[in-house]
């Protein structure tokens, strides 16, 4: 973990109220993707978690939907703004426990940190298939730069205004995969664990009161005893979880 | 130079700088990021006999300037804190530590200090009464003098090192409560534990929190807690740990100006994880900058 100063770079909205960030500062201290970032907010007493959707040496990127006064305060910041950060949080998804062909599932705000982990994947010489789930066509974000990075890319949308018609799980059939990573809402989680004929990584969301291992406000309940999702995960073994 | 050390019935202290228990864990999460050797002590997570998950999630609810936790004292009982926490924390921290005890019942409470005593880590034993009793409908033990008094005879039957009772500030007359502990034989007073406290999300219109409601801490409680010392100090003359929105140099004195003898960081940790070194680092200047030579000098300076 690093507690540091980032400056924003980049603030704009990509998608309805989802807006992608871009961060000035160290990134030393990430160590997988799917790890988080926990952001400082003024007037917030408490942190933001937010995924890592992308770093490089000097930037972090993330992706975020408006959904309360936190979120909506950060939409608001511009350029040059800087923000106090707690960096390198979680576990991350552990890119060994997949074969040649993983599968990455993403549902809404689920799909950021599935990026960092699809280039890293194919970094890795694996072929990863995508499949990126929204409500409708005006929530889609990043099917074009997944599908830049050399991914093959299936969209769902619940209304069909874009890609398939339905669920995540509904383009499953078509895949063939050795492994599964994902990231998204409960919902989805349940269908994915319906459908799925493999192994697979789950990553969680918490309410958190630190979301770095002290206060013990994001614990659950696993078949590997009791852990802390901001330390402990957020990313979850699916044999480990209890449903 | 300026003095900041300070004495808790005969165990000194480098500084009053201690986190409060359940915002540190067993401090080795704080190990990683900074020296805690510089700590004066540290409160450790609240434990109880049996093992504890805790309370549903979510456990935890944002205010303005502070929060609410409702982690129900999630710890892997008295046993097992001894056997692997107490040694973890002993290989990142070298001085004595505060045991924090809760229980349901006084034989809970009595057992498991019995059992914590003996650790050689632990210097105080710090007594959370603001727990529900079993046996008298739920009422918490903090919230009459009499059962507040009742933990203090059995815990200090059965054990050696200080004890200091921790006291519920959800109460009408946190005074009496104090100095019925203190005729008990308390060697000390901690205070506060949180407010009771809540939320409600106005999209689902439901609480925030799983169960309803829970403890309200952080900067915003500070007034409330620093009232509460100033009146406890007038109460008793066994030494005082304040606690109760600590987050600067200078909310540590105050503190002490109230009647605090040492000083706990509770909420402050959590969103600043280095904030009990920057408290510490800033102590001899904000010292300085107010004419004070020995910290222990102005312990209840403001009565
Ligand atoms: C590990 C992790 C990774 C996340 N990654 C992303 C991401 O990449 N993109 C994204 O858009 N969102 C992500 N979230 C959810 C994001 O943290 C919340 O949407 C955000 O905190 C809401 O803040 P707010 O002030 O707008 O909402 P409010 O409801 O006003 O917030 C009130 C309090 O509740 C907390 N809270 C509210 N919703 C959530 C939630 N779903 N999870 C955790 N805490 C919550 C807030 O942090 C705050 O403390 C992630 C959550 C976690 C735990
Ligand atoms: C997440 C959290 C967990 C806590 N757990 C305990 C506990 O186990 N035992 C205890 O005596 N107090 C516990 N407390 C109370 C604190 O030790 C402290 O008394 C209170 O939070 C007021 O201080 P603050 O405003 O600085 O947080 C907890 C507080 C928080 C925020
Ligand atoms: S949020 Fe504090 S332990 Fe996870």
């Amino acid at each position: 973990m690093n507690n540091g100063i980032y400056k924003i770079l980049l603030n704009e909205r990509i998608a309805k109220d989802v807006y992608k960030m871009i961060l000035g500062g160290d990134t030393s201290a990430i160590t997988a993707p799917g790890q988080f970032i926990n952001i400082g907010l003024e007037g917030f007493y408490l942190r933001r978690p937010i995924s890592i959707c992308d770093y490089d040496d000097k930037t972090i990127t993330v992706i975020y939907k408006v959904v309360g006064q936190g979120t909506d305060e950060l939409s608001r910041l511009r350029p040059g703004h800087t923000l106090d950060i707690l960096v390198g949080l979680g576990n991350g998804y552990d890119c060994s426990k997949s074969g040649n062909a993983p599968l990455l599932v993403g549902g809404g705000v689920g799909v950021p940190p599935l990026y960092n982990l699809c280039r890293t994947l194919i970094g890795h010489g694996k072929k990863p298939t995508v499949v990126l789930g929204f409500n409708t066509a005006d929530e889609v974000f990043y099917e074009d730069e997944f599908k830049s990075l050399g991914a093959e890319v299936f969209v769902t949308t619940v209304d069909g205004s874009h890609g398939t018609k339905g669920f995540v799980t509904n383009v499953f059939d078509e895949i063939d995969y050795d492994y599964f990573y994902t990231c998204g809402p409960m919902p989805m989680f349940r269908a994915v664990n319906e459908k799925a004929k493999t192994g697979g990584q789950f990553s969680f969301e918490e309410r958190m009161g630190c979301g770095f291992g002290a206060c013990m406000g994001c614990s659950c309940k696993t078949k590997n005893g009791y852990k802390r999702i901001c330390k402990d995960g957020p990313v979850l073994e699916r044999e480990e979880i209890i449903w | 130079m300026v003095n900041t050390k300070v004495t808790l019935s005969g165990l000194t202290l480098d500084n009053p700088v201690i986190p409060a228990s359940g915002t540190f864990g067993f401090g080795y999460e704080f190990a990683d990021i900074y020296d805690i050797n510089i700590l004066g002590s540290i409160s450790c997570k609240g434990t109880t006999k049996d093992s504890r998950f805790g309370n549903p999630t979510p456990r935890i609810a944002e205010c303005t300037n502070g929060m609410i936790n409702s982690v129900g004292l999630q710890n892997p009982g008295v046993d097992k804190v001894m056997s692997e926490e107490l040694k973890k924390l002993a290989q990142v921290y070298s001085k004595p530590v505060i045991a924090n005890v809760s229980g349901f019942s006084i034989d809970e409470y009595a057992y498991t200090c019995g059992k914590i005593d003996k650790a050689p880590e632990v210097g105080l034993i710090e007594v959370n009464v603001s727990c529900p009793n079993v046996h008298n409908g739920g009422m918490s033990f903090g919230t009459s003098a009499e059962s507040a008094a009742a933990v203090t005879r059995a815990v200090k039957a059965v054990t050696t090192k200080p004890v200091y009772i921790k006291l519920s500030p959800n109460v009408t007359d946190i005074a009496s409560i104090a100095k019925a502990c203190e005729e008990a034989g308390a060697d000390g007073i901690s205070l506060i534990n949180t407010l009771l406290g809540m939320r409600i999300d106005l999209k689902t219109r439901k609480p925030v929190i799983k169960n309803k409601m829970g403890g309200f801490s952080g900067p915003a409680i500070f007034p409330v807690a620093l009232r509460m010392v100033y009146q406890v100090y007038e109460a008793v003359s066994i030494p005082i740990i304040g606690m109760g929105g600590v987050s600067s140099a200078r909310d540590v004195i105050e503190m002490m100006l109230a009647g605090a003898a040492a000083v706990q960081v509770g909420a402050a940790n959590l969103v600043d994880p280095f904030v009990c070194k920057i408290i510490i680092d800033q102590l001899p200047e904000v010292m300085e900058q107010f004419g004070i030579e020995n910290l222990t000098d102005i312990i209840g300076g403001s009565h």
